[in-house]
């Protein structure tokens, strides 16, 4: 067992919230066509309520803080926070699109010892970019920081979410991340809007261009061992834990509720009510969805896929049920591998069958943002 | 024998998570968890402190000979100091001057 794999142990069995995603605002520069925020301000958290909320998060043990958005350099005060957060000594991963980085603001990142910088690239090509962020210029702008931000000395890593506009250019991202001395990470994940709206989800990829994508061993590596069929479900598959949401990880958004995932809006209380800790410790919906076990699930519980599913509670919660299927997964599950999930053989595929999984290159491994 | 005064990273990220401190470096994002005298003498390393004072704690609160703390509090702070999440300098290290170090 890995030291990281250790900790998130450890954290577990403490009841420790080892990690938490921050969204400081939902303003933003661009205006993404996937994006699962509207943009407006509703009353964000002041300067003086985040680092209260930061006090909390430290004497509740929190390590890893993602600060993110919207774009959350559009706050005057971000960098107040950012300094607030390191004093406390939280390890801060900073998710932006650069386009308001240069210089200055490159080295007090470097100072200030933010550990990664999370830069989202849709293409190497200004047009497909451009068009995908609605902000002209914005490609060029983003590689402009992100120079800057390597000239400092960051560990920068280029987001490439991945939709049927920019499928093919995945390769020219990754050649520009190597030319910038970036890692890359692929990401075809698209999720319903936090209001509910799935009016997004038609920017999925397509079965076809996730088969491409989950058969080519540039992305995926080993390509025979990543598409093998399901391994057979054991016990401890069934009396595993869906994903760290909720158990050593939240989300908490600009207005001060508690989410067990970013991806995963139900609510578990606000800090502008609750203290943070009286959230974590007694929310009845995080102990709710403390309690589920994979055996649990209505219909995954009896899938093949058990064991090796990404299935993501968040995206069930969203499609009505916190205990079912992710469609996206099942989906992901049947193309991947052409063994048929259960839910299809129920004929209880929900009505947005498209893929949701997000790669990390360098361990060619499965993951989920933030909580998995 | 003269003192040495040690000066944590401000690269690097911390929390006591149960009776361990866990570490990690902004540089290379390598995690270290620490033991508990290992932790007293991250704690301790304010850059004014001299390691023998630090030494000195470690020996009273762990019941451990003098001479053996102040080799295990060496050997712990070159170690750290390998990874580059410590400062170690015969003088008092003031605040200005890590920053000056790290941005070297």
């Amino acid at each position: 067992m890995s030291l990281m794999q250790q900790l998130n142990q450890k954290a577990l069995e403490l009841g420790i919230p080892l990690s938490v995603h921050l969204d400081i605002t939902y303003r933003c520069n661009e205006r993404c066509e996937h994006c699962y925020l509207d943009h407006e301000d509703y009353g964000e958290m002041t300067t003086e309520e985040i680092c209260h909320l930061f006090r909390e998060l430290a004497a509740a043990g929190v390590f890893f803080l993602t600060l993110s958005g919207g774009e959350p350099l559009m706050r005057r005060d971000y960098f107040e926070i950012i300094e607030d957060a390191r004093e406390l000594g939280f390890n801060v991963k900073l998710k932006t699109n650069a386009v308001l980085i240069r210089e200055p603001e490159a080295r007090r990142l470097r100072a200030l010892g933010v550990e990664l910088v999370q830069i989202s690239v849709y293409s190497h090509l200004p047009e497909v970019h451009d068009a995908i962020t609605k902000l002209p210029g914005s490609l060029k702008r983003t590689l402009e920081g992100i120079r800057q931000l390597r000239a400092a000395g960051m560990k920068v890593t280029l987001a490439n979410v991945l939709m049927p506009a920019n499928f093919g250019d995945s390769a020219g991202v990754q050649t520009l991340a190597g030319e910038l001395g970036a890692h890359y990470t692929l990401d075809p994940t698209i999720t319903p809007m936090m209001d509910g709206d799935t009016s997004v989800l038609r920017l999925r990829l397509p079965p076809t261009q996730l088969d491409s994508f989950f058969h080519d061993g540039n992305l995926v590596g080993d390509v025979e061992a990543f598409c093998a069929p399901p391994p057979a479900v054991d016990e401890g598959a069934r009396e595993g834990l869906p994903c760290s949401a909720g158990h050593t990880a939240c989300y908490v958004t600009p207005y001060g509720d508690v989410y067990p995932c970013v991806q995963f809006p139900l609510p578990c209380g606000n800090v502008r009510k609750q203290s943070f800790m009286e959230i974590w410790q007694h929310s009845p919906r995080l102990a709710e969805v403390r309690s589920i076990r994979a055996r649990d699930l209505s219909v995954c519980s009896s899938c093949a896929h058990l064991g090796s599913c990404t299935r993501c509670p968040g995206l069930a919660y969203m499609e009505g049920n916190m205990r079912g299927p992710s469609s996206a997964d099942c989906e992901k599950s049947f193309v991947r591998t052409g063994v048929r999930p259960a839910s299809m053989m129920a004929r209880t595929a929900p009505a947005t069958p498209r893929g949701l999984v997000q790669i990390q290159l360098a361990e060619t491994a499965l993951a989920l943002p933030v909580s998995r | 024998m003269s003192d040495k005064y040690i000066a944590r990273s401000t690269q690097v990220a911390s929390r006591k998570l149960g009776d361990e401190m866990v570490i990690m470096s902004a540089v290379d994002s390598t995690l270290f968890s620490l033991s508990e005298v290992a932790t007293l003498i991250w704690q301790a390393a304010d850059g004014k402190t001299p390691l023998s004072e630090i030494a000195r704690r470690v020996s009273t609160e762990f019941e451990v000979a003098p001479d053996a703390a102040y080799r295990d509090a060496e050997s712990f702070v070159d170690e750290l100091a390998s990874h580059g999440i410590l400062r170690v300098s015969d003088q008092p290290i003031l605040p200005s001057a890590r920053g000056a170090w790290e941005a070297a």
